[in-house]
């Protein structure tokens, strides 16, 4: 039932797509006001953004088309390309096959970026909307001096669990070991993420680059395999809100958009705690339209843009007019915002050695196929 | 001398093609299995291969029997098949191409859904009261994907082959005598060789380097070959990537060159 009638909104929303289509037209006013001041001195020339999958509000289900509304305002056109990794993102970047103007990659990948010198320095009087990022977010450890990036999102990782299927209240990552959930639990399918509660349960530093501290988290991870239904990804939404697992590990602002789907869902921040990540906007150093790409970050965090992708993605904003906007029905979701003392310990990711990133890596495989 | 001006001319555009997107890249693959990140040269990564002798062996056992299963489903079935009418046969090439020209996402999605243990067969079961199965991340259901997924690349050619057997040559083994057992045996099965060797080559050979399946159906839980590749390529190590689609390139090389000794001394059969 649910899914028809997911298929059926799918069709209308194409419907809705392809008439909203017909009825716009370049010359359009954008339909939000600026705080900030865009010229359109710019006009004609190509803006290249790569960014995550379904990462911007992009205009479905009635949300706000913030590429087309950047082009409206600015005539910059948009060119919009997706990765689904951040190795992939680096891998396409690192070829230099293409260039980009735009990328919006995690906190470890932006520490690698710049360590190889692939960012080029923003320069911050143009971003006049910077004063709107949360200060805790600025100067983070892999931009220190904020030079080169720009918070966009903030998540973190959690345990979901199915209220109808789990009868106590979860508070440990230790139930994920649980044999009376035995078919029951998914992990991760990446190494990195997976390692993570492996590692948090043991009490190791999740950057650790000792190798026996990885073997130890890797035992651990092997002697859950007897326990666990399967290593996924997108697949947990499905797997989840449809009672075919009871147990999951998963990124907060999706927990949310399975909750709609199954309200027996619940969320729970293991007190062991969990990974924080904070993905940021950067200019990569062989970035062809740098004007562009200033004006594309100070819009981003325009109040009303940042609103609508922080509706749109479900994840934490760390723009302060999204959280203090009274329309930002996310506003008091404590998943997102947790007050301080319910606030999780947070562990970031940083970039390992290759050394380490290859071991764990051939660990992975043994893990998997053992 | 003017004829063969023609042929060389209808022959550039592929020549051409296949220069740029097979042989080139061919090359591409060689020169970074057999260097290392800086450009030199070194064997260290086919050494290395050794570290995935248990991945290699499951993903070719599982490819094997997928295989098999689809030479067991489809040769019965296209051997009926050209018994129909042509109107019948056209019908059912349309039924077996139907689901090709559906993404293969979208049909291992499908198969979530009917394997999953609130899926259809365990809603089904539990009806009668059974226990669900635990079908979803056992490597039955990633075989049962490949056959699945693959099955029309085996019919097709058997059914190619079998529908060109001159009934006039059955028609004059019944006169000599054959029974329908000795027809089937010493007649059409080794005249339909070339078809089932290029079916094999058509199932085995997708199966062996899938990833999608295996990660889908097998719910993380199976990793094959083609993971690994894939893995690797993403952690940016093009080195050990190429080097193992360069080991399996040549297994299945040769493992089609013996097959093609055994069926067919024409060399009718096409890889």
């Amino acid at each position: 039932m649910k899914n028809t009638l997911r298929s059926i909104s799918l069709i209308l929303v194409l419907i809705m797509t392809v008439l909203s289509a017909c009825s716009c037209s370049d010359t359009s006013e954008p339909s939000f006001t600026p705080v900030g001041e865009y010229s359109r001195e710019l006009e004609g020339t190509v803006l290249n953004v790569f960014n995550w999958g379904e990462y911007i509000s992009d205009g479905s289900e009635g949300s706000l088309d913030v590429n087309r509304e950047f082009e409206k305002l600015t005539g910059i056109k948009v060119n919009y390309e997706n990765y689904d990794a951040n190795e992939s993102m680096y891998t396409k970047l690192k070829s230099g096959a293409v260039s980009y103007d735009i990328i919006i990659p995690s906190d470890y990948m932006i520490e690698r970026l710049a360590n190889e010198n692939m960012l080029r320095e923003i320069d911050f009087s143009k971003i006049t909307n910077y004063h709107l990022i949360d200060d805790k977010y600025k100067g983070l450890y892999f931009d220190p001096e904020e030079k080169y990036t720009v918070p966009y999102n903030v998540g973190m990782v959690g345990l979901i669990y199915n209220t109808e299927m789990v009868e106590e209240t979860p508070d440990s990552w230790s139930i994920m070991w649980d044999d009376k959930y035995k078919d029951n639990i998914l992990m991760f399918n990446n190494p990195r993420d997976s390692f993570a509660i492996a590692q948090m349960l043991l009490g190791i530093d999740l950057n650790t680059t000792d190798k026996a501290d990885w073997d130890a988290a890797a035992d651990k991870l092997i002697e859950q395999n007897s326990v666990i239904q399967g290593r996924v990804m997108d697949q947990i939404f499905n797997k989840m809100e449809s009672g075919n697992a009871a147990i999951g590990a998963y990124y907060a602002g999706d927990f949310l958009t399975m909750r709609d789907n199954n309200e027996a869902l619940a969320f729970v921040y293991p007190k062991e705690g969990v990974n924080i990540f904070v993905d940021s906007i950067c200019i990569p150093s062989s970035a062809q339209n740098y004007e562009a790409a200033l004006m594309y970050i100070n819009f981003l965090l325009e109040p009303e843009i940042a609103l609508a992708n922080a509706e749109y993605l479900c994840y934490a904003s760390p723009n302060t007019s999204v959280i203090e906007n009274e329309n930002y029905s996310l506003k008091d979701e404590k998943i997102l915002y947790p007050d301080e003392e319910n606030m999780p310990i947070c562990q970031y990711f940083h970039d390992l050695p290759e050394d380490i990133r290859s071991y764990y890596e051939s660990l992975w495989e043994t893990i998997v196929m053992s | 001398m003017k004829r063969k001006g023609t042929t060389a001319l209808l022959n550039t555009p592929y020549a051409v093609w296949s220069t740029i997107f097979i042989v080139v890249p061919l090359f591409i693959v060689m020169y970074y299995a057999f260097t290392d990140n800086n450009g030199a040269f070194t064997l260290e990564n086919i050494k290395n291969l050794g570290n995935y002798t248990d991945i290699f062996t499951i993903s070719i056992l599982y490819s094997l029997i997928a295989t098999l299963i689809t030479i067991i489903i489809a040769y019965p079935f296209a051997y009926a098949m050209t018994k129909k009418s042509v109107s019948s046969q056209k019908m059912q090439m349309m039924l077996i191409m139907l689901p090709m020209w559906m993404n293969l996402l979208i049909r291992t999605y499908s198969w979530l859904n009917i394997l999953e243990r609130n899926g259809l067969i365990n809603n089904f079961l539990g009806l009668f009261g059974l226990e669900p199965l635990k079908m979803i991340g056992t490597p039955g259901a990633v075989i049962l994907g490949m056959v699945y997924n693959y099955l029309p690349y085996m019919i097709l050619p058997i059914y190619t082959v079998l529908s060109k057997i001159d009934p006039t040559l059955l028609e004059a083994a019944e006169d000599l005598g054959c029974s329908s057992f000795q027809k089937m045996i010493r007649l059409i099965i080794p005249m339909s060789m070339p078809g089932v060797v290029s079916g094999i080559a058509m199932v085995f050979v997708p199966s062996v380097s899938t990833f999608y399946i295996s990660q889908k159906l097998g719910d993380g839980k199976v990793m094959l070959i083609g993971d690994v590749i894939e893995r690797q390529i993403q952690m940016n190590h093009y080195d050990v990537g190429a080097s193992i689609s360069l080991v399996l390139m040549v297994m299945i090389l040769i493992s089609m060159a013996i097959m093609n000794r055994f069926s067919d001394a024409d060399g009718g059969v096409v890889v």
